[in-house]
C-alpha cells in the first residue's frame, strides 16, 4: 500500500494514472469468455478437419491432431460426393463465383442509380415508390417463391444462370437502394444544385460528381452483397438449376450424403472452404464495413 | 446587363405558402440584397430564380425571356452557394472548368476563361489543389470563380460569406463589391447579416414571413423604415422605442408619455395624425444627443471606435452610441435629448410608420 501511495504523485499533473478497477476486470472477463464461446466451434472444425477418421473415432473432440494432415481438405475440394457425382466442392465454388460476380456488380449499380435518383431527382410520388420498395425488403422471400417460379418459367429464365442472377438483383434492390439513398441524403444537396446550375444532366452529375464521392458506400454494398449472395442457400437451390447449384447447396449435399461412413473431417473441411470467401471479405474490409455502416446506413 | 422580374409568384409546399403572390424587379446591373431572419423565404426566392425550385404560380423573367419552366442551366445565370459546393474530387482547375466543359466549349476558350478568372481572384497558385487542401476563404473564391467563368448576366449569391470568420468576411465583402463595380452584372445576394446588406447593396429588400416589407437603398431603409420590424431589424443595437400617445391641438402635434413629452413640429407624417393615437417613437442609438433628460448608465460596451452605452430612466432602457474617446462608467448620469429630425413614429397596433 505504501508503495502505491509513494508512486502516485501528490499533485495532479500530466496523464492520469491508469488503475485496474473491478469494473474493468469484469469487462475483460466477459470479453474473453464471449470470444471463447464464439471461437470454440471454429477451433473444433479446424482441428477435426485435420484429423484422420481413426483419430476422430477415438472421441476427444478438443484434442489436437497428431500430424498436420490436409488429406481431408484435398478430398473435400476434389472428390467429395454431392449426390451421384464425386467431383468435390470445387464445382460448387466455381458456380458460386459465376453467380456472385455479375449479381454483385449489377445489384450495386442498380442500387446506386436508384438511390441517386430517389435522393436528388425527387418527383411527386418518389417517396411512395421508395416506401413500396422498402415494404419489399420486409416481406419474407418464401412468399415470393411460387409466383416467381411461375413467372421465370414463363419467361424461360427458370433454372438458368441469368435467372439466378436476376433473382439476386431483384432481392438485393431494396436494401441496396436504401443503403445508397441514406448515404446520398447525407451529401450536401448544394453540390447537386451547383452541378445543375453548371448545366450537368442526370448521368453527368451521377458520373462526374456523385460517383467519385461514393467509394465508402460502394465498399459497404460490396461486402453486404458478396456475403449475402455467397451465403444464400434457398434462392440458389430453387432458381439456379442443377448445372449451377452454388457452393452452399453442394455443401449441404456432401454433408447429408447418407451412404457409407460419415467423413466428419471431409465435411468440416468442405464447410471451412465454403465459409472462406465471406471470412476473407470480413477480414480484409472489416474496418471499412463498420465505418460505412455507421456513416451511410445508421445516420440516415 | 440583364434584369430580373418576378411576377406574382407563389411557392407552396403542400398547403403551406412560403411565398405568396410576390413580385420584385431587379434592374439590370443592380446589386440587390435580400435580407431577413432565417425562415423568411429569402433563400426560397433565390433558389426559385435559379430554377432549383418549382414555381406554384406566377412567372419569372430574366432579360426578355420567360424562364419560369426553364432548367437552371438555360437561364443564363451563375450561383455561389453558402457551403461553397465545390466538387470534392476535382482540382480547382477542374472545378472552374466543369460548367464550361458541360457546355461543350472548345478547350482553349475554357483555358482562357479559367485563367482570367484565376488571375482576378488570385487563384493561380492553387489550380492543381483539391478543395480539401484550401482554406475557407480560398474555397469561397473558387466558388465565385466558378460563377465568373460562365460569363453570364446574372449572379446569385446564397449567403456566401456566412461560413467564414469575421476578418475574412470583411475582406471578401470588399472583393465582392470591387467585382461588381468591375463586371457591372446583375447580382442578387441573400444574407441575414445586415452589415453585408448595408455595405454591398444598391437596394435592399427586407423580407419577413415571405413578404417583402420594404425595398430601397441602404440609406432609405435605415433612415425611413416603413414599419417597426424593419426599424428594429436594421441597425446593430436596435432602434430605441418609446411607447406613448399623440395629442393634436391647434395644428401642434405632441408625443407624450408619463414624465416626458416632445413637440413633433416638422415631422413628415405619412397621414394626418389622429389625436390620442397610440404610437411608438423610435430613435437610433447614435442619434441621441446631449440635452436635458438625465439617464443613468447601466452597462458600457466599448467597441474601440465607439462605445455602446445602455442607460435607463424610469424603467426604460436606451441604447446610445458614444464616441470611443469619451470615458464613461456605470452609474454615471448622462443628460440626453431626442432630436426630432431623426425620429420615426410607428402605429402601436399595426407597427406601420405614421
Amino acid at each position: 500500500m505504501t508503495m502505491t501511495v509513494a508512486a502516485t504523485p501528490s499533485v495532479a499533473r500530466g496523464p492520469k494514472p491508469q488503475r485496474l478497477t473491478p469494473a474493468r476486470i469484469g469487462i475483460y472477463l466477459f470479453l474473453f469468455s464471449a470470444a471463447a464461446f464464439f471461437l470454440l466451434p471454429l477451433f473444433i472444425m479446424v482441428v477435426t478437419s485435420m484429423k484422420t477418421l481413426e483419430e476422430i473415432r477415438q472421441g476427444s473432440i478438443l484434442a489436437l491432431p497428431l500430424t498436420l494432415n490436409f488429406d481431408a481438405w484435398v478430398k473435400a475440394w476434389t472428390q467429395a460426393c454431392t449426390g451421384l457425382e464425386c467431383n468435390g466442392i470445387q464445382v460448387g465454388f466455381w458456380n458460386s463465383v459465376k453467380i456472385l460476380i455479375p449479381s454483385v456488380i449489377i445489384s450495386i449499380v442498380v442500387g446506386a442509380v436508384n438511390g441517386y435518383a430517389l435522393t436528388f431527382w425527387r418527383r411527386p410520388g418518389s417517396n411512395l415508390l421508395f416506401a413500396v420498395l422498402m415494404v419489399g425488403a420486409f416481406i419474407p422471400y418464401q412468399v415470393f417463391l411460387n409466383p416467381m417460379i411461375r413467372f421465370f418459367s414463363f419467361a424461360g429464365l427458370y433454372s438458368s444462370l441469368p435467372g439466378i442472377i436476376l433473382v439476386h438483383v431483384i432481392f438485393g434492390m431494396p436494401v441496396m437502394t436504401m443503403l445508397f439513398r441514406n448515404y446520398y441524403t447525407n451529401l450536401p444537396v448544394e453540390l447537386f444544385n451547383a452541378a445543375r446550375v453548371d448545366g450537368a444532366g442526370f448521368w453527368r452529375i451521377f458520373f462526374d460528381v456523385i460517383l467519385p464521392m461514393s467509394a465508402p458506400i460502394f465498399v459497404v454494398a460490396a461486402i453486404l452483397q458478396v456475403t449475402g449472395i455467397w451465403n444464400d442457400f434457398l434462392l440458389g437451390l430453387v432458381f439456379a438449376g442443377r448445372e449451377n447449384l452454388p457452393m452452399t447447396v453442394q455443401l449441404n449435399n456432401i454433408v447429408n450424403t447418407t451412404t457409407g461412413e460419415r467423413e466428419y473431417n471431409v465435411n468440416m473441411a468442405a464447410t471451412l472452404l465454403t465459409a472462406l470467401v465471406p471470412t476473407i471479405v470480413y477480414f480484409v474490409s472489416g474496418r471499412w464495413f463498420v465505418r460505412g455502416i455507421a456513416s451511410g446506413a445508421v445516420k440516415g | 446587363m440583364t434584369n430580373i422580374s418576378v411576377r406574382e409568384m407563389t411557392i407552396a409546399f403542400g398547403s403551406r405558402r412560403v411565398l405568396d403572390t410576390l413580385s420584385i424587379d431587379v434592374k439590370a446591373g443592380e446589386f440587390l440584397v435580400l435580407l431577413g431572419p432565417s425562415g423568411c423565404g429569402k433563400s426560397t426566392l433565390l433558389h426559385t430564380i435559379a430554377g432549383l425550385m418549382d414555381v406554384s404560380e406566377g412567372e419569372i423573367w430574366i432579360g426578355e425571356k420567360n424562364v419560369t419552366w426553364e432548367e437552371p442551366s438555360e437561364r443564363g445565370l451563375a450561383m455561389v452557394f453558402q457551403s461553397y459546393a465545390l466538387y470534392p474530387r476535382m482540382s480547382v482547375r477542374q472545378n472552374l472548368s466543369f460548367g464550361l466543359k458541360v457546355a461543350g466549349l472548345p478547350k482553349d476558350e475554357i483555358n482562357r476563361r479559367v485563367d482570367t478568372a484565376a488571375e482576378l481572384l488570385q487563384l493561380t497558385e492553387l489550380m492543381e489543389r483539391l478543395p480539401a487542401a484550401l482554406s475557407g476563404g480560398q474555397r469561397q473564391r473558387v466558388a465565385i470563380g466558378r460563377a465568373l467563368v460562365r460569363q453570364v448576366g446574372v449572379f446569385l449569391f446564397d449567403e456566401p460569406l456566412s461560413n467564414l470568420d469575421a476578418q475574412l468576411r470583411t475582406d471578401l465583402r470588399v472583393e465582392l463589391k470591387r467585382l461588381h463595380q468591375r463586371l457591372k452584372s446583375t447580382m442578387v445576394y441573400v444574407t441575414h447579416d445586415q452589415v453585408e446588406a448595408m455595405t454591398l447593396a444598391d437596394r435592399i429588400a427586407i423580407m419577413k414571413d415571405g413578404i417583402i416589407q420594404q425595398i430601397g437603398t441602404p440609406h432609405e431603409v435605415y433612415r425611413q423604415p416603413v414599419n417597426r420590424f424593419v426599424a428594429t431589424f436594421i441597425g446593430a443595437a436596435k432602434m430605441n422605442l418609446l411607447s406613448g400617445r399623440l395629442t393634436v391641438a391647434g395644428g401642434k402635434v405632441t408625443f407624450i408619455r408619463p414624465g416626458y413629452s416632445i413637440d413633433l413640429a416638422g415631422y413628415p407624417f405619412a397621414s394626418p395624425p389622429q389625436d390620442g393615437a397610440e404610437v411608438e417613437l423610435g430613435i437610433r442609438p447614435e442619434h441621441l444627443v446631449g440635452g436635458s433628460m438625465d439617464l443613468t448608465i447601466e452597462i458600457v460596451e466599448p467597441m474601440g471606435a465607439d462605445t455602446l452605452v445602455w442607460a435607463t430612466r424610469e424603467g426604460v432602457t436606451f441604447a446610445m452610441r458614444l464616441d470611443g474617446e469619451q470615458q464613461v462608467a456605470p452609474g454615471d448620469i448622462l443628460p440626453v435629448a431626442i432630436p426630432i429630425s431623426h425620429v420615426s413614429l410607428f402605429d402601436a397596433g399595426t407597427g406601420r410608420r405614421v
